[in-house]
C-alpha cells in the first residue's frame, strides 16, 4: 500500500508536469501578449513591461523559471520583501533561515495582486461553494439511491428515479436563473445574488461566521450546483445496490439470523459503496468546473471570475496558477477515491 | 452483416445465426416502443430536428434583426407569468415571448438555437466515437506493450480537466483566427468555423477531450472479444487484422458503444451551453441558449422571461435525449436496467 501511494504520488508529480507543459504552450501560441490592447500601447512602455515580466526570454526558459518559482522551495536567510514578484504562498521561518515555496508570480491584469492574493481571497470561496455543493449531493443522493433500491418498483422508486433523471437534465445555468429569479426575487426568500463570508478565513478557508448570515448565500447556489451530481449518486447508489442485495453473501448473512437492518448496512451498503467512491473523482471535477457558471449566475465572488477573464486578458500567471491548482485537486480527488477504494473492499491490492 | 461472415467462417450454414441476430435487434426496437418515456424522448428530438430544419419557417421574424425600440418588450401573457415584471414592463404583442435587450426576437433566436444545440449532439458523438473507437480498438486489440503506452496516455488527459483543456483550446483557436495568413490550412480551418457560426471549433474542443473514455470503454469490450472463439476462427483461415476488427469485432461492440454515446449527449450539449455562458461559444449573432441564458441572466432580476425560457428549451433538449439514452440502454441490454 505504502509502495502504491508513492509511486501514484509520482504519476501524479508527471500528470501535473504534463498539464503545466500543455498549458504552457497552448496559452502562449495564443497571438497577442497581455499588453496588447484595442488602442496600442507606446512600444517603450511595451518593452519595459515585457523586460520586467520576462516576456523577452525564450520560452523553456520562462517556463523553468516558472516551474523553479512554484514547485521547488527556495531556502534563503533573507526576509521576504513586499514586493509583488515575491509573494511566496508558504513562508516559513525556521531558525533564521526562510523556507519560500510556491511564488505563482504577479498578475498581469490587476498590477496591484499576485496569483497568490487570489488564491488567498477568492479561492476559498470557490471551495466553500464547491464542498456545500458536494455535501448536498451526498446528502441528497445517496438516501435518496438506498430508499428506490430497497424498495425497487415502489412510489419511493419512482420519486428517486424522477428525481434523479431531472437533476442529470437540468444543468446549473438552468437552474441557477430559475432560482435567482423564483426564490431571490419573486418570492424574497433568500438573497438572489452575493456571498457571505469574506477574508480572513478560518484555517485559510472556512468561514468564520458559520449562520443563517452565510447559509442564506449559500443555500441556492450549493443545491444548483449540486443537483445534477446527486442525480449521478442516486442512480449508482440504486443500481450496485440492486446488484449487491441479490448475492449470496446477503442470503448468507440473512439466513444466519442476523436482523435486515444490520444485513442491509453491514453487508450490503459498504460493498455497494464502491462503484459510488469511484465516480467521486469525476464528480469532483465536475463540481469544481460548475462553481465557475455557478459564480457567474449567483454573482459570488470565486476563481471563477478570474479564470475566464485570464484568458481572454493573455494574464498568463493566472491562467497557469489556476489550471495547475485545479489539476493538483483532481488529481489528489483521484488518488483519495483509489485509497478509499483499497479501505471499502480489501480484495483490492496495490502492487 | 458480421455474422453472417462469421457463420461463413464456420462452415456452417448462416441462416440460423442471422435470424437470432435480426430476433435481437427486433426484441431491442420493441423494448424501447414499449418504454414510454423513451418514446417521448424520441418524439421530442424528431420534433426539435424539424425544428432546427424548418427554423425559417416557424420563427418568422429574423433571429438577429435588432429594432432598437423595442428593447425588452413583452407581451401580456409573459408578464402575468412573471408577475415581478408587471410594474415597469412595456408591452408588445409582436414578440409571442418578448424582445431581449437589443430589440431581436426571442422566439426566433430559441428556434434557430436548435440548430447549435443539435448540431452538438450530433457532430460531438460522431467526432469522439471516431477517434475512440479507432484508439480504443488498436489498444485492446493488440493488446501487451502497445497496450500499456497507449492506455498511459489516456490516463494522463484524463487527468486533465477537460472543460478547462476545450476553454483553452477555443481561446487558442478564436485568438489566432484573426493572425493567420490566407491560403493555410488553419486559414480555410477558421472560414469553416465562421461559415458555421462558430461552431467548427466547439466541435473539434469536445471531440478532442470526450474520445478518451470512448477509448477506455471500446479497449475494455475488445479485450474481452479477442480471445473468444469466433475471433480465433478469422485467425486461422488468414483474415487480416485489421478484417477482423472492423468485421468481426466492432459490429459485436456497437451496442455499448451507441449506448454510452447516447448517454453523453446531454453532456455534450451542455458543454456547449457552458462555453457559450462564458463567452468561449458561437459567435454572435448566431444564437445559443448557452448564450442567451447567459444575457438574460444579466436581467433576471427585471427580465426574467430573458433566461428562463431558453433554459426551458435547454431542459427540455436534454431531457429528451437523457429518456431516450435510458430507453436505449435497457432495450440494446436489459441486465444493465437502472445503471449508470
Amino acid at each position: 500500500m505504502g509502495r502504491y501511494i508513492v509511486r501514484r504520488l509520482l504519476y501524479m508529480v508527471v500528470v501535473v508536469l504534463v498539464v503545466s507543459v500543455i498549458t504552457f504552450g497552448l496559452m502562449h501560441a495564443i497571438p497577442g501578449g497581455p499588453f496588447s490592447r484595442e488602442k496600442a500601447l507606446p512600444a517603450a512602455t511595451i518593452k519595459v513591461l515585457n523586460e520586467r515580466y520576462h516576456l523577452d526570454d525564450p520560452l523553456w526558459k520562462q517556463y523553468l523559471d516558472y516551474i523553479n518559482n512554484v514547485l521547488i522551495p527556495h531556502i534563503t536567510t533573507k526576509a521576504p520583501s513586499t514586493s509583488l514578484s515575491d509573494d511566496c504562498l508558504i513562508n516559513v521561518k525556521i531558525g533564521s533561515v526562510w523556507i519560500r515555496w510556491m511564488n505563482f508570480g504577479p498578475s498581469f491584469k490587476s498590477r496591484s495582486r499576485t496569483v497568490n492574493d487570489v488564491f488567498r481571497d477568492n479561492l476559498p470561496i470557490s471551495a466553500q461553494l464547491g464542498t456545500m455543493a458536494l455535501i448536498v449531493a451526498l446528502i441528497i443522493g445517496m438516501p435518496l439511491g438506498i430508499l428506490a433500491a430497497l424498495k425497487q418498483n415502489t412510489l419511493w422508486d419512482y420519486l428517486g428515479m424522477g428525481v434523479s433523471i431531472f437533476g442529470v437534465s437540468v444543468p446549473v445555468i438552468v437552474l441557477g436563473p430559475v432560482f435567482v429569479w423564483l426564490f431571490g426575487v419573486a418570492l424574497h426568500w433568500l438573497p438572489p445574488t452575493g456571498w457571505g463570508a469574506k477574508p480572513p478565513y478560518f484555517l485559510g478557508f472556512l468561514p468564520t461566521n458559520i449562520g443563517w448570515d452565510f447559509f442564506k448565500f449559500a443555500i441556492m447556489p450549493a443545491i444548483a450546483l449540486g443537483l445534477g451530481s446527486s442525480a449521478i449518486i442516486a442512480r449508482l447508489t440504486r443500481a450496485t445496490l440492486l446488484q449487491t442485495v441479490r448475492e449470496d453473501y446477503i442470503r448468507t448473512a440473512r439466513a444466519k439470523g442476523l436482523p435486515e437492518r444490520v444485513v442491509i448496512t453491514r453487508h450490503a451498503l459498504k460493498n455497494s459503496m464502491i462503484p459510488v467512491v469511484t465516480i467521486l473523482g469525476p464528480l469532483f471535477a465536475a463540481l469544481v468546473t460548475g462553481t465557475f457558471v455557478t459564480e457567474l449566475i449567483f454573482g459570488i465572488p470565486g476563481m471563477g471570475k478570474y479564470f475566464v477573464t485570464s484568458i481572454t486578458n493573455r494574464d498568463y500567471p493566472v491562467i497557469m496558477g489556476t489550471i495547475l491548482l485545479y489539476a493538483v485537486f483532481l488529481v489528489i480527488a483521484n488518488l483519495v477515491v483509489d485509497i478509499m477504494y483499497a479501505y471499502l473492499d480489501p480484495r483490492i491490492r496495490y502492487d | 452483416m458480421a455474422v453472417k461472415l462469421e457463420s461463413k467462417s464456420f462452415g456452417s450454414g448462416g441462416a440460423p445465426l442471422t435470424l437470432k441476430r435480426e430476433g435481437l435487434f427486433q426484441d431491442a426496437v420493441r423494448r424501447l416502443v414499449k418504454n414510454r418515456a423513451a418514446v417521448v424522448g424520441l418524439t421530442l428530438i424528431v420534433l426539435l430536428i424539424l425544428m432546427a430544419i424548418f427554423a425559417p419557417l416557424i420563427a418568422v421574424k429574423k433571429y438577429d434583426t435588432q429594432v432598437l425600440s423595442d428593447q425588452n418588450k413583452v407581451p401580456h401573457w409573459v408578464a402575468s407569468v412573471f408577475p415581478t415584471m408587471k410594474p415597469y414592463v412595456k408591452y408588445s404583442e409582436a414578440y409571442p415571448l418578448g424582445s431581449d435587450y437589443v430589440g431581436r426576437d426571442l422566439f426566433s433566436r430559441i428556434v434557430y438555437g436548435a440548430r447549435v444545440s443539435l448540431s452538438v449532439a450530433f457532430v460531438g458523438p460522431l467526432i469522439s466515437l471516431i477517434i475512440g473507437v479507432i484508439y480504443g480498438s488498436i489498444s485492446g486489440y493488440f493488446g501487451g506493450r502497445v497496450d500499456n503506452i497507449m492506455m498511459r496516455i489516456v490516463d494522463v488527459l484524463y487527468a486533465f480537466p477537460s472543460l478547462l483543456f476545450i476553454i483553452l483550446l477555443l481561446a487558442f483557436f478564436r485568438g489566432s483566427a484573426s493572425h493567420i495568413q490566407p491560403g493555410s490550412p488553419a486559414y480555410l480551418l477558421t472560414k469553416i468555423d465562421e461559415a458555421l457560426g462558430g461552431m467548427f471549433f466547439i466541435f473539434v474542443g469536445i471531440g478532442l477531450t470526450a474520445w478518451e473514455t470512448m477509448a477506455r470503454l471500446t479497449r475494455g469490450q475488445v479485450l474481452s472479444l479477442r480471445e473468444k472463439e469466433f475471433v480465433e476462427a478469422a485467425h486461422t483461415i488468414g483474415a487480416s487484422n485489421l478484417r477482423i476488427m472492423f468485421r468481426h469485432i466492432l459490429p459485436n461492440i456497437l451496442g455499448p458503444l451507441v449506448v454510452a454515446e447516447t448517454l453523453a449527449i446531454p453532456g455534450y450539449i451542455g458543454t456547449e451551453a457552458f462555453l457559450s455562458f462564458i463567452g468561449l461559444g458561437v459567435n454572435p449573432p448566431t444564437p445559443s441558449w448557452g448564450a442567451m441564458i447567459s444575457d438574460g441572466a444579466n436581467a433576471i432580476r427585471s427580465y426574467p422571461n430573458q433566461a428562463i425560457f431558453p433554459a426551458l428549451a435547454l431542459a427540455i433538449t436534454m431531457f429528451a435525449f437523457n429518456f431516450l439514452g435510458d430507453g436505449l440502454r435497457d432495450a440494446l441490454d436489459p441486465r444493465l436496467r437502472g445503471t449508470q
